[in-house]
Order: structure tokens, then sequence, then C-alpha cells
């Protein structure tokens, strides 16, 4: 007994010293490595110098003139930036936490809260709160000579409001055709044997970025001009059913449908997902009492089943009219906004590196916020309320 | 009476009352049909990446299907293609190293701040924890154009360090928000037995927050990867399209701009992409659907 508290107390100066020396040594570590890593050609300027170290300076030479061993620069950074990125992070806390055990015990319990929020808060603070003011301001000041209210006035004519009626097409029709197909195909699937590997086929579009997924659609749209072969699955169907080929993505109004078919095709499976659980959590009693009564499949799926899960639903509708409120990825890959499918999102990126426009940019980005924030403030609060949990 | 009986009871039930084979055909066969239409698009785009080009232009990719033992029409030339002269093996090495520390370094300091705001009393805590969370409601657009002027003067524009951090601070509101409901559902006397044994915070949270929070943290970790992995806005506007940097997303938008109706480079290019999130989602599918299901707000 007295052995062991004589090796803990052995071991307690040991690690009293040791630890916030490995600790001091980590932040070093952690502050040169960053050094390195912000350094756009970290990876060529690192191999260079080792090869300077290793005397090979026509290698190193190479390296900074852009040439050589490139890609072994690339996995010398990849090494660097895994070693700095994810142990920096870990070694960052074990290194403060050692220091503040340094102190006496009550100072520690105030300061090591601190220590395990203060990361957190200060990104946080760095890259939501500062810029969310910043835009607000920005988009009263930057380039509004004297007018605060210009950029919003400008953003109430002409081409503008085309943004915000595509923007509200795609949130009716995107929110509304995602939240519809997803809640009839989870109530099919919920009826056939089977269901984990019908459900992966409308899930699997979730995993797949909307780059990836643009294209993919470009396939399916793809036009020829009559009499050519038309090699895209949408015109060879509708070709054969004895119809003109459709530049669908160049026709408007058709092509913003088309495009938040992609939406569409994305979000369906998220949404079947959240439903299907919801409605396996459908008390069966209360659907056998309604078979009892004599009703249809049919009226037990929306009479019954669909009241009941109605508070997923709105939960569903309300996350996915959040990212519909945002689309960007579908219309800047897709169209870049031409042919009239401009959208608000994209619209800003355009302000932004096309036409400097930092303050209307600022003006739209603010608007989008506006209209998120309800939604949002409805999804915060449903999931606190069910506190949902991983 | 345990969950997993209970389980069985309802599906026994709900068997029993699934009406008979010939009425149930109707909607086995729409639900064949849907599972089949929505995979067409995929389908097409895999079909097509190995295909030669002139037949890609000149035929269906679904006329390959019927006479599959043509193999002249086969070839891995488009991937050769895409991976090396149009960069696209660089951009998958980009996009692991923008990758993976973006998801790991914004798990440690989301669970690290969770623990904290769960087990830990400090002034203010409160108010702290309801401000990070109010930070969901923030669209990333409104930090673009600050961060960006920013980066300018720090030097980090084009830097993976700057997308690194980029991507953590976003990602951060929703991690702290989904680890704390977790973390603080633990049992309090873990807690309370740690602290008799003389356990300091930090090694309350290594020794036991950590081992049990892991199906939290691996939630998070897949949504955050396929988040990342998946971005394209947040690439493009802090990494850019520079060859040296670019990501997969970035670099796919760049071949839709380049090669537009090349359809082996771009079915290829758009594969590859789409590889290691499939990967991923079809090994984790389970754990991906709990982050999912939790994650929904962003």
């Amino acid at each position: 007994m007295s052995d062991a508290i004589a090796a803990k107390g052995r071991e307690t100066t040991l690690s009293r010293w040791l630890m916030p020396l490995a600790g001091i040594i980590g932040l070093v570590v952690l502050v040169v490595g960053l050094r390195v890593l912000a350094d756009p050609l970290a990876g060529q300027n690192l191999l260079a110098n080792i090869y300077d170290l290793l005397g090979n300076e026509a290698g190193a030479d190479q390296l900074r003139r852009n040439q050589g061993d490139l890609l072994l620069a690339k996995i010398l950074l990849a090494f660097v930036a895994l070693i700095v990125g994810v142990g920096g992070v870990w070694l960052l806390y074990t290194g403060m936490s050692a220091i503040v055990g340094l102190f006496s015990p009550r100072l520690q319990e105030r300061i090591i809260p601190w220590v395990f929020i203060v990361p957190a808060l200060l990104l946080l603070t760095m890259y939501l709160i500062y810029p969310t003011i910043a835009t607000l301001v920005a988009s009263f000041t930057d380039g509004t000579r004297g007018d605060p209210l210009r950029h919003y006035r400008e953003l109430t004519t002409g081409p503008f409001l085309a943004l915000f009626r595509n923007n509200l097409i795609w949130l009716v029709v995107g929110t509304a055709g995602s939240v519809g197909l997803g809640l009839l195909i989870a109530g099919l699937v919920d009826r056939v044997r089977r269901e984990a590997l019908a459900k992966t086929f409308i899930f699997l579009p979730v995993a797949i970025s909307l780059v990836g997924a643009s294209v993919i659609w470009r396939f399916v749209y793809q036009w020829r001009p009559e009499g050519q072969a038309q090699y895209g699955l949408l015109n060879a169907v509708w070709t054969s059913v004895g119809f003109d080929p459709v530049p669908w993505i160049q026709t408007a109004p058709i092509n913003t449908f088309a495009l938040i078919m992609i939406f569409v095709w994305i979000w369906t499976g998220f949404a079947m997902v959240v439903l299907s659980a919801a409605i396996k959590g459908v008390s069966v009693e209360v659907i056998e009492a309604a078979r009892l009564d004599g009703a249809s499949e049919r009226q037990i799926f929306f009479g019954v089943i669909v009241p009941i899960i109605k508070g997923s639903i709105i939960t569903v509708a309300t996350t996915i009219a959040i990212a519909v409120l945002k689309i960007f990825d579908i219309v800047y890959v897709m169209t870049g906004g031409r042919f009239d499918t401009d959208v608000v999102a994209n619209r800003m990126f355009l302000e932004m590196f096309q036409f400097f426009n930092d303050g209307r940019a600022a003006a739209l980005a603010s608007v989008l916020f506006i209209a998120v924030l309800p939604l949002m403030i409805i999804n915060v609060r449903n999931l606190r309320r069910q506190g949902v949990g991983a | 009476m345990t969950a997993p009986t209970q389980s069985v009871e309802r599906s026994a039930v709900r068997q029993a009352w699934r009406p008979n084979i010939l009425k149930r055909a109707p909607v086995r066969l729409a639900v064949i049909g849907i599972c089949v239409l929505w995979s067409l698009p995929t389908v097409g785009l895999f079909v097509t990446s190995f295909r030669n080009p002139r037949d890609i232009t000149t035929t269906g990719w679904w006329e390959a299907l019927f006479a599959p033992f043509r193999e002249a029409q086969w070839t891995l030339q488009n991937y050769q293609t895409v991976l090396g002269t149009e960069g696209m093996g660089n951009a998958f090495l980009n996009s692991l190293i923008v990758t993976i520390p973006s998801t790991a370094i914004p798990i440690t300091i989301a669970a690290f701040a969770a623990y904290a705001f769960a087990w830990i009393r400090f002034p203010m805590r409160g108010v702290l924890f309801a401000v990070v969370v109010g930070l969901l409601i923030v669209p990333l657009q409104m930090s673009l154009i600050p961060i960006l002027r920013l980066y300018g003067d720090l030097g980090l524009y084009g830097t993976f360090l700057g997308i690194w951090l980029a991507h953590t601070a976003f990602g951060l509101p929703l991690a702290i928000f989904l680890l704390y409901n977790f973390i603080s559902q633990l049992p309090r006397d873990l807690f309370e037995s740690a602290a008799i044994d003389g356990a300091t915070h930090f090694q309350t949270f290594i020794r036991i927050v950590l081992p049990l929070s892991v199906p939290a943290l691996g939630a998070f970790a897949i949504f955050q990867f396929l988040w990342v992995w998946n971005d394209l806005l947040i690439a493009l506007v802090f990494l850019g399209v520079g060859a040296e940097q670019q990501v997969m997303p970035t670099a796919l938008n760049v071949l839709v701009g380049n090669r537009g109706e090349q359809w082996h480079i771009l079915t290829a290019g758009a594969f590859l992409t789409m590889l290691l999130p499939l990967i991923v989602f079809l090994l984790l599918q389970r754990a991906f659907v709990r982050g999912i299901l939790a994650g929904s707000v962003k």
C-alpha cells in the first residue's frame, strides 16, 4: 500500500516536470509546423531544404523552380500536414493541460475549462461572429457612396428580381419534391422485403458531391441537334417517343426545373431515411385499429401515419429548405447562372470574383442570412426539444 | 421488455398485417422501378467512363450494355488520361490533405469544448453555449468576404492551413452541439468517481469521455468527412483553382469548363471524385445514417 503511494509520488514528481516540458516542446513544434504550412509552396520548399541538407543542390534548385520531384514534395507535405494538423491539435491540448497542471489545484479548477473551450471560441469568433458583423456592415457601407440602402434598393430592381424568383421556385419545388418523394418512397419500402437494399439505392446519391451529381446529370441532359445520335438518356427517350430533342439546360424556364431535379435526386434519400425511421416509430396498435375500422392502405398512410409523423416531416422540410436556399454548386457547375437560372448564392459568388463588387455580394449574403434565419430557428428549437443526439 | 425483443415482435406484427402477395405486387414493382430509375444516371456515368471516346458520342451508353462482350469498346485509357495529364491524381492527394485534418481537428476541438460545457462549472457557461448553438444559423456565405480579406493580409490564401481552419470553424457549432448532446447524457457517477480518484479533467476526458463517445465521434466524423470531401464553395474561395492546390471538386469543375463535351474525360473524372465517398458510404452506412439523422441542421 505504502509502496504504491510512494510509487505514485515518484511518478507525479517525474511527470510534474516532464509533461510540461513535453508540452512546451509540442507547442514549439506546432508553431514551426504551422509556419511551414502557411506557405502555399510548402511542399516544394520543405523538400528543397532537405535536399540542401543532403547536398543535392541540383534537386533543390529544380524544386524551387517548380520542377523536379513534385510528387514526392506533395507526399511529404501530406505527411507533414497530417502530423501537424492532427497531432498538433492534440499537442496543443496536452501541452496546455500540462502547463496548467503546474498551478495549485484551486487555480487549475478555474483555468482548465477555459483551456478546453478557448480554442473553439477563438475560431468561432474569427470565422463566424466577426465576419457576420463585418458582412452586415459592409452591405450598408461598402461602395454605397453615402447611400446606405443603395445595394438593397438595387436588389429590388430588374435582373435581381429574377434571382429571388428563381430561389423561390427552388425553395418550393426543391423542398416539396424531396420531401414528397422521400415520404412516398419511405411509405412504399416499408411494405417490401429487402427494405434495406432498396433504401441503399435511393440513399446512395447523398454521398455524391453536388459537382459530381451535376456531371452525372449533365450527361443525362446532353443534347445533340436533330438528326444526330442522342446519347443523352433524356433526349434519347424523348426523341424515341416522337418529340424533337430539347436542349434542357439552355431552355428557360424548363432548365431551372432540370437543375432542381438534381437536387431532388440527392436529397430525397435523406428525407426517406429520416421519415422511414419516423414511420417505424408509429405504434402498430394505432395502424391495427385503423385497419379494423376498414381503412384502406392509402387512407391509413395519409390519414393515420402522416399526421403522427408530422413533426419529423417539418424537421426534414426545414432542413432541406435551408439547403435549397443556399444552393450554389449545381447552378455554378451547370450554367454558371446563365440561361435565366441564376440564384442568390451563385450571384454572390459572381459579384465577389467576377464583378469585384463586394458591397453587393455582402448585401446578397445578408439577404440569404435573413431568409434562412426563421427556418434555422425552427430547426434548432426542434432539435433541442427532441434532444437529438448521435 | 428489452428493445430487441420488442422490435422482433413489432416486425412480426407488421409482417402479419402486410397484404397478400397479389396485392403486394404493384408496390414491389413500384419500388423496383424507383430503384432502377434512381440508379440509371450513375450507372450511365460509370459505364461511359470505360468506353472509347468515339463510341460514347455515336451510341448511347445503354447500347453498350446490350453488347457487353464487344471488347473493342471498353478501355481504361480515360482514367489514365484523367489521373495523369488532367491532374486528378494530384487533386486526389490534395483532397486527402484537406479532408483528413479538416475532419480530425474540429472533432478534437469540439469534444474538449463539449466536455467542458457539459461537466465543468465555470462562469458564463450557459451564455457561451447558447452563443455556440446560435451560430448554427449563420450561413457560411456571411463569412466569405471578410475571411478572404483577412487571408489576404495574413498570407493564408491558397494554403492548406487556411482551408483546415475554415472547415474546422464552420463545422464547430454543429460538432459541439451534437457532441454536447451525447456527452452530457453520460452517467454522472462516472465523473464523480473519477473526481474521487483524483483524476484531472484532462485525464477524465481522455480515459472516460473519449472512449465512451466513440459512436457520436464516428458519426460526426463520417458526416464531416463527406461534407469536406464534397465541398466546392469553400475550396473555390479559399484555395482557388490553381493546379497546385486544387481539390477534386474544383478540379472536376475546371474539367467541366475546359472539356465540356469530352465525356470520356468528364465521366472518368467524376467517378474518381465519387470513389472514396461511395466506399465510405457503403462500408459505414449505418454510422452514416446516424450522423445524417443527428446532423440534419447543416
